[in-house]
């Protein structure tokens, strides 16, 4: 039997089982090698991954920090617009004459001629001269200078992506659109400022114009909205279930109910958000409030697992000290344990809002995506949320939508950072070791 | 004027408070004992104006609308609607609302424009009957409490009582909320079922809801068989699953057994971002990056590859879900005791054998735990399908073509104008009820799996 398996032979075989042993050793250290290669090799995959997510985003987005503008010289003309007649008036042509001066030799009154030239601005522009006239009528009939951002189409010239080695039949400006913008960049009118608008203007259907001041405000609300039901209900769920509630099914079926809660998909939330608050009670649709609501109910599983955790950390003997000198159990509770748990809680809090600050199906389900042009005023309004802003802009066909969604990404991510620092600025300070 | 009721309610708990709080130090510095503090004694004050008062306040403002609509319609001519479909007689409340708030089109009838106003002297009524209402209630549970302040009165053990009360609402949120998704998904998906027949949503093979306008068509046969739809659903996610698992799991044996202390440091948190990324974000990096780049290279192989494959939105569902699933994995192995691993060691396994031998089965269990919530996940994710995968419905497998998901038929069914008496409304409910019971049973057998095999090793 020895003779047909050596390597299962005892302990008389003492040279030959170290030989096997031995022998075998390079191949199983290879295999643990292969083992951390392809370990490393998947961690690569994922760093990978995040560094081309966050490349292209960048390298899409930074454009949108920038918008062309031109400067041109307005002559206000009393006959297009007269004081009478604001906020009505003939701003377009104003606006197309003025720019035919730095043209000498295109002829104004061809219409098709002016309606090519004045494209480089962009439909903004008008509005622009009107809000400042109506402001100030007595610049009627003067000259005065304008800078305007010029249209999607020139703004992506400008920061080269177009490319005018295309042939034209393909590119989306003429020859002579370019040959246009040219001229004014050889008279020095074009410039490219830092563009604030991404942040002040609401949004709108030209991308050079469009903002994400409207989302900016919707998120805020809802945001206000979500932490003011799911913070005080989340911790006072929390604080029943850790410190009060007897072990019973009751309880048990309640945990289940939060643990489940949690992992519940978040467009589910959106239909009982659309079926119940606004089908049922007849809440307004596309409402920050109602949006906060259906975050709020799932930011508070986070909330409550969280404030359950921190609850927890803190020790009996504090407890049975403040129990010692006479305290109620409430008092306990409230006067010593929750301050004590403080931080914990409040980190909890805030990766939770991060959470509902990225989250977008609920928010679409109840119609947060619509398009609309001014922000909220009260949570009450129709709005938009940074996310659903996001896939609003994702889906618009226009070029230069494509840098404005990577740039409202960004503004989404610096937020959703700036929030997990603080979480864990507050979690490395006052967190105490017992 | 929507505020005033709050304020009301603010100012009566604070003043309630202050009232009983100087009564009850003044009977203390009477030279009586008191059984409480007086802080007890105002906070009693203060819990009994809010709780009752704030809950009158919610419950008006939730039904309000909906008796004043019901006021409004009590109070047109009769005969006005006489013969009206449910969505028509929406419009006319629309309209009339409309009406009310300023916005008028084109030349109403006459009744509109009175109901519009009699619906503006409602809502001025309501308004002022709620002030009324919290200003009498605030101050009659006022002056009770400040009745009660005395001596020999228990008002801690009162309190404590109140905020008790008020935790166990608190912890039973979480119960309506499941009560209250269940409950609508069944209300609305019974009314689809009442237009759609059951079985030939969940076994029909064509998904065609836009098709249906007229009423003669909601029973075009097929147009609501969720087969494909499902069938997409488990296509992506299979896709996603078999990126997110191998990664997953090997960068957790990795970071757990092999990687040094400086490079877990590092990599953890950079997963943590992964993880912290909202999914929007990845649809967009699916449109703007990964679909086109799998195009490129179907073309280069001469494939056909349609434009939003189930392999772009698939593919970055998995990179979503490779955080989750090494953090679950990671977890488990951590949680094996340290006795198997210096036993393996001792028997002079390598630790790559002590890894894959030892340690990966024993965390079998918790590991299959996590991917069971992860295919939760995968199957529940909106917005990636939403932005990457495909809008029609196809009865295919294939990876390279474009195929719809449940998510995404939840939503494209329900953005813009949703009114809810259509099956193409309803329909979106049905498929949400679907995704609802598949989740739920996933996670609790999965939250099973991983409790029962924590309480192993504890």
């Amino acid at each position: 039997m020895s003779d047909t398996t050596p390597e299962y032979s005892g302990a008389g075989h003492h040279g030959g089982t170290m030989d096997i042993v031995r022998k075998g050793l390079a191949k199983r250290k290879r295999k643990q090698a292969i083992l951390q290669g392809i370990g490393i090799a998947a961690i690569g995959f994922s760093l990978t991954v995040l560094f081309i997510l966050l490349a292209s985003l960048v390298s899409t987005g930074y454009h949108a920090f920038t918008q062309t503008h031109v400067e041109i010289e307005v002559f206000v003309d009393p006959e297009e617009i007269s004081e009478e007649n604001l906020p009505r008036g003939g701003f377009r042509n104003v606006l197309s004459n003025s720019l035919g001066q730095y043209f000498p030799e295109s002829d104004m009154s061809d219409r098709a001629e002016a309606r090519v030239l004045s494209s480089i601005l962009s439909n903004g522009a008008q509005f622009k001269l009107r809000d400042m006239l109506v402001e100030d009528p007595s610049l009627i009939g003067q000259t005065i200078s304008l800078t305007v951002p010029t249209s999607d189409p020139y703004d992506q010239l400008n920061k080269g992506l177009i490319d005018r080695a295309t042939p034209e039949e393909f590119r989306r400006l003429k020859d002579e659109e370019i040959e246009n913008f040219d001229t004014l960049s050889e008279l020095g009118l074009v410039s490219k400022p830092f563009n604030a608008g991404l942040l002040t203007n609401a949004d709108s259907r030209f991308p050079e114009l469009a903002g994400l001041k409207g989302a900016l405000v919707g998120s805020f609300w809802a945001l206000l909205t979500c932490f003011l039901i799911s913070f005080p209900l989340g911790i006072g769920a929390a604080i029943y279930l850790e410190e009060f509630a007897p072990k019973n099914k009751v309880s048990d079926f309640i945990e289940v109910n939060i643990n489940n809660l949690a992992a519940v998909p978040s467009v589910v939330f959106g239909l009982l958000a659309l079926a119940v608050f606004i089908g049922w009670f007849g809440m307004p649709r596309s409402a920050p409030f109602v949006g906060g609501l259906a975050l709020a109910l799932m930011t508070m599983p986070t909330i409550i697992i969280a404030t359950r955790a921190a609850l927890k950390a803190v020790p009996p003997s504090i407890r049975e000290a403040a129990l010692g000198v006479g305290a109620s159990k409430h008092q306990v509770v409230f006067q010593h344990v929750l301050p004590l748990a403080m931080p914990g809680i409040l980190t909890g809090t805030i990766i939770g809002l991060a959470q509902a600050l990225g989250e977008t199906a609920p928010l679409l389900l109840i119609g947060m995506n619509a398009f609309i042009t001014s922000a909220a005023s009260s949570p009450f309004d129709s709005a938009t949320a940074l996310p659903t802003q996001i896939f609003i802009w994702a889906d618009s066909p226009e070029r230069g939508f494509v840098s404005r969604t990577s740039a409202a990404i960004l503004v989404l991510l610096t937020f959703l950072i700036t929030m997990n620092a603080l979480a864990i600025f507050l979690r490395s300070k006052f967190e105490r070791k017992w | 004027m929507g505020m005033l009721p709050f304020a009301i309610l603010l100012v009566a708990a604070i003043v309630g408070y202050m009232i009983n709080l100087q009564s009850a130090r003044a009977i203390r510095a009477g030279g009586t004992r008191l059984h409480s503090l007086s802080g007890f004694h105002g906070m009693f004050s203060a819990l009994l104006v809010i709780v009752p008062v704030l809950t009158f306040v919610l419950l008006w403002l939730g039904f309000e609308t909906a008796v004043i609509e019901r006021l409004m319609f009590a109070s047109l001519p009769s005969g006005t609607l006489d013969g009206l479909g449910s969505g028509e007689v929406q419009l006319i409340g629309a309209e009339i609302r409309s009406i009310a708030g300023g916005r008028v089109f084109g030349t109403p009838e006459d009744w509109k424009l009175a109901a519009a106003e009699r619906l503006l002297a409602y809502e001025a009524w309501s308004d002022w009957l709620l002030i009324a209402a919290v200003a009498a209630l605030s101050v009659a549970l006022m002056l009770f409490a400040r009745s009660r302040v005395a001596p020999e009165y228990r008002a801690r053990q009162q309190v404590e009582k109140i905020t008790t009360g008020l935790m166990i609402f608190c912890a039973t949120v979480a119960i309506f909320t499941t009560i209250g998704i269940v409950f609508a998904l069944t209300y609305e998906t019974f009314k689809f079922f009442q237009m759609v027949s059951i079985t030939e949503f969940l076994f029909g093979t064509s998904w065609e809801p836009q098709i249906p306008i007229r009423e003669d068509q909601i029973a075009a046969e097929g147009a609501f068989g969720a087969v494909p739809v499902f069938l997409g659903t488990i296509v992506i996610a299979t896709i996603a699953l078999t990126v997110a698992v191998p990664v997953g799991l090997l960068t957790a044996i990795y970071l757990n057994e092999f990687a040094p202390q400086a490079v877990r440091s590092v990599v953890k948190p950079i997963l943590e971002i992964l993880a912290g990324v909202p999914t929007v974000v990845y649809g967009f990096f699916a449109i703007l990056v990964v679909a086109p780049a799998i195009r490129e290279l179907g073309v280069t192989l001469g494939l056909d590859v349609a434009s939003n494959t189930a392999l772009a939105a698939g593919g970055v569902m998995g990179v979503m879900l490779i955080p989750f699933i090494s953090s679950f994995a990671d977890d488990a192995l951590s949680a094996v005791p340290q006795s198997l691993r210096d036993g393996a060691l001792a028997l002079g396994a390598t630790r790559g054998e002590m890894m894959m031998n030892v340690l990966f089965p024993a965390a079998i269990p918790g590991i299959v735990g996590g991917v069971l919530l992860a295919v939760s996940r995968a199957i529940g994710e909106t917005m990636i399908v939403v932005m990457a995968a495909g809008l029609i419905a196809r009865m295919t497998i294939n990876p390279l073509d474009s195929v719809t998901a449940v998510t995404v038929q939840i939503v494209t069914l329900l953005i813009g104008d949703t009114s809810f008496d259509s099956p193409k409304t309803l329909a979106a409910f049905a498929l949400g009820m679907m995704l609802f019971i598949a989740t739920l049973v996933i996670n609790v057998f999965a939250l099973r799996i991983v409790r029962k095999y924590r309480e192993i090793y504890d």
